[in-house]
């Protein structure tokens, strides 16, 4: 909506829709339509959105998984040390190895490694934290965290063409669509 | 054949009628408008009683715990008793949070963001009892694997080792869950912010969230493996915390019911204190249409069954003492009842087993008034809990030449108190500058949430209408 736009790069079209359901619709049409680089926003997880949209599977299970092997696996290996090679302790004249009684602690940092990779995988796949956004430079897109529901479907796609999307984002029922620029 | 059966609908999760922007603001206004005068008055009790527990505790660093009612046969008082107490509180706010996220039960929604806070504050407090109790503090970190002047390494085989590893994964793994699902809603207040320097600080730490749908895809992910992993953590905590005492042969601990029974324990007193909070903040912030009577009768519903597993925990200790036909253990569990400490055992009864009883009369149950006077009960009656483990079995041990009294003193009681300010500061701070509800949550669980719920012409919201069938005629 900028007519100023001249030294910034078209970043994509933004465009709100009224409510989830039209939002899962026209996130079918624009993935319908062979567009692979465009996302949906809204301000929570809509139920369906990963068909309407083919989400692949997150990657996310895999993270935690190698996370969780290290946590075990270096929590054993740390015990052994320090309890067996390093300073050999004799409690009660009973094994040095005495793997049950270390079970609490291994548990412990198997957790501990695994939400770690849970919680930073996650802002790592999702590419955050972000100190800026071209989409935040729309004051409509303020909604997106409150009650608004958006697309935007952005210019690096090799079929986005200004007009076509306009269009097609228009005959999905938008209600609000704008060019959004990316401020270099 | 006339219809017999009628369809009942689960209550409505958000009472009032509310649209998400109307969510938003009665949530998020909360931190937007200016500070009311009672929060600084409220605040600054807090931070008296703060101040009351750094003066308890640096005169103890001064001192030393000779200043504690201690004695030589009962070397562990008030602050395990603390200690055990804060933490069991913490544990609601991760059943909420995750063990009512895995069983889909949506109504949880409503006080997991406020029930996960007071976890974090009360693992805090907690935390304080066993970092000031080991005398030397100085020398703390030797309860850390890390490298010292003796070359030493901590015990692993201890049990106080795995509490040290248990309680520090627990603080940290809640603290994580609460941030994740703290940064959408930063972002909401974010963009709702007007200040300059509101904006920098809630645009920092909600990393740049914007709703992508991409990223709510791994997001959800991330809280369904977070919430599969604190389910076992936190009833390992507790089991470990049990541990403390089950593992040692002092009679009345070294029982294998330990472990089941601290955390029946933890749920029915975090409940009791969520529901304490919670009655509370929902009159002062007008939140009745989110923490509904329904969430107060579930959570009801809750505290009775704990409270009745405590209750049958504690027939069943006895029932084992007798059983076993060990003469100390027999003693020990005789003494609790009508030794020294038989008051503290009487009051233990009256406010865990017998207070949530009246909670099967519905009509009792859905009581503002009534629940939150037991919900005060049981808090008492939980600290009593642990008294009475503790100081019983080693005031009354093997020996009666050395058996003695214990009785705490003014420092005891300070520390304790002064705990209270260091949760509500904290508290009072969170009620200020977050989001007391999970808003994208709760929006989640909202009928107007799902696409289903709209009419497929007019795209108009439609709410989904239950037909029950009429009963077919069948002749036998």
């Amino acid at each position: 909506m900028n007519s100023a736009a001249s030294n910034k790069s078209l970043y994509g079209m933004l465009a709100e829709f009224r409510n989830p359901k039209e939002l899962v619709d026209a996130a079918r049409i624009v993935n319908k339509n062979g567009f692979k680089k465009y996302d949906t926003f809204s301000p929570y997880p809509i139920h369906g959105m990963d068909k309407a949209m083919s989400l692949k599977k997150s990657k996310l299970g895999w993270i935690v998984l190698v996370h969780g092997l290290l946590g075990f696996s270096g929590a054993l290996l740390m015990i052994s040390f320090m309890m067996v090679f390093d300073y050999p302790l004799n409690i009660s004249g009973k094994t040095l190895f005495n793997v049950p009684a270390w079970i609490p602690v291994t548990f412990e940092l198997t957790v501990l490694l695994s939400a770690f990779g849970a919680v930073f995988g996650m802002f790592f796949l999702n590419g955050l934290p972000k100190l800026n956004h071209p989409l935040f430079s729309s004051e409509n897109f303020k909604k997106a965290t409150n009650d608004g529901f958006f697309v935007c479907v952005e210019s690096t796609d090799p079929l986005f063409d200004s007009e076509k999307v306009h269009k097609l984002l228009e005959e999905a029922g938008a209600a609000n669509i704008e060019k959004i620029y990316d401020e270099i | 054949m006339s219809k017999t059966y009628e369809y009942v609908p689960e209550p409505a999760l958000v009472k009032g009628n509310h649209d998400f922007s109307s969510i938003t603001s009665l949530i998020t206004d909360i931190n937007l408008r200016p500070t009311p005068k009672g929060w600084y008055l409220a605040f600054a009790v807090s931070n008296l009683l703060l101040f009351v527990m750094l003066v308890s505790i640096g005169y103890l660093v001064w001192e030393g715990t000779g200043i504690w009612g201690l004695n030589s046969t009962v070397g562990w008082g008030w602050a395990i008793i603390n200690f055990v107490w804060w933490v069991g509180i913490g544990h609601a706010g991760t059943l909420i949070s995750a063990i009512l996220f895995l069983f889909r039960q949506d109504w949880r929604t409503a006080i997991n963001r406020f029930a996960e806070a007071m976890t974090i504050f009360a693992v805090m407090c907690a935390g304080v009892f066993p970092a000031i109790h080991v005398g030397r503090i100085w020398v703390v970190y030797w309860m850390f694997p890390l490298p010292n002047q003796m070359a030493m390494w901590p015990n692993f085989a201890s049990p106080l080792l795995w509490d040290v590893f248990a309680v520090s994964t627990y603080f940290t793994v809640s603290f994580l869950f609460w941030y994740v699902g703290l940064v959408p809603d930063l972002a909401t207040i974010r963009d709702r912010i007007k200040s300059k320097t509101g904006k920098f600080l809630y645009g920092v730490f909600s990393l740049g969230w914007r709703g992508s749908n991409r990223h709510w895809w791994n997001y959800e992910k991330a809280y369904m493996i977070l919430a599969g992993l604190a389910t076992p953590l936190v009833l390992s905590v507790h089991t470990i915390v049990s541990f403390d005492f089950a593992v040692s042969i002092i009679p009345g601990w070294h029982t294998t019911i330990f472990p089941p029974y601290f955390v029946a324990g933890a749920v029915f007193s975090g409940f009791a204190m969520v529901l304490s909070l919670m009655i509370i903040c929902r009159k002062i912030y007008k939140l009745e249409d989110i923490m509904t009577v329904d969430h107060i009768e579930k959570m009801n519903i809750i505290l009775m069954v704990t409270g009745t597993m405590v209750g049958f925990a504690y027939l069943m200790e006895f029932f084992m003492a007798w059983y076993s036909g060990v003469e100390y253990e027999k003693a020990i569990f005789m003494l609790r009842a009508t030794g020294p400490y038989a008051w503290a055992y009487w009051i233990m009864i009256a406010c865990n087993v017998i207070s949530p009883q009246f909670f099967w009369s519905k009509k009792l149950r859905r009581n503002v008034t009534f629940t939150f006077i037991i919900s005060i009960i049981v808090n008492i009656g939980m600290w009593f809990e642990r008294f009475v483990i503790t100081v019983t079995s080693l005031s009354t041990d093997y020996m009666p030449s050395s058996w003695a009294y214990y009785s705490p003193t003014i420092w005891d009681a300070l520390t304790y108190i002064g705990t209270f300010g260091l949760f509500f500061t904290f508290f009072l701070l969170f009620l200020r500058f977050l989001p007391m509800v999970a808003v994208a949550e709760l929006k989640g669980v909202m009928p107007q949430a799902d696409p289903h719920n709209y009419d497929e012409e007019t795209g108009e919201y439609t709410p989904h209408e239950v037909i029950v069938p009429e009963p077919k005629n069948e002749s036998v």
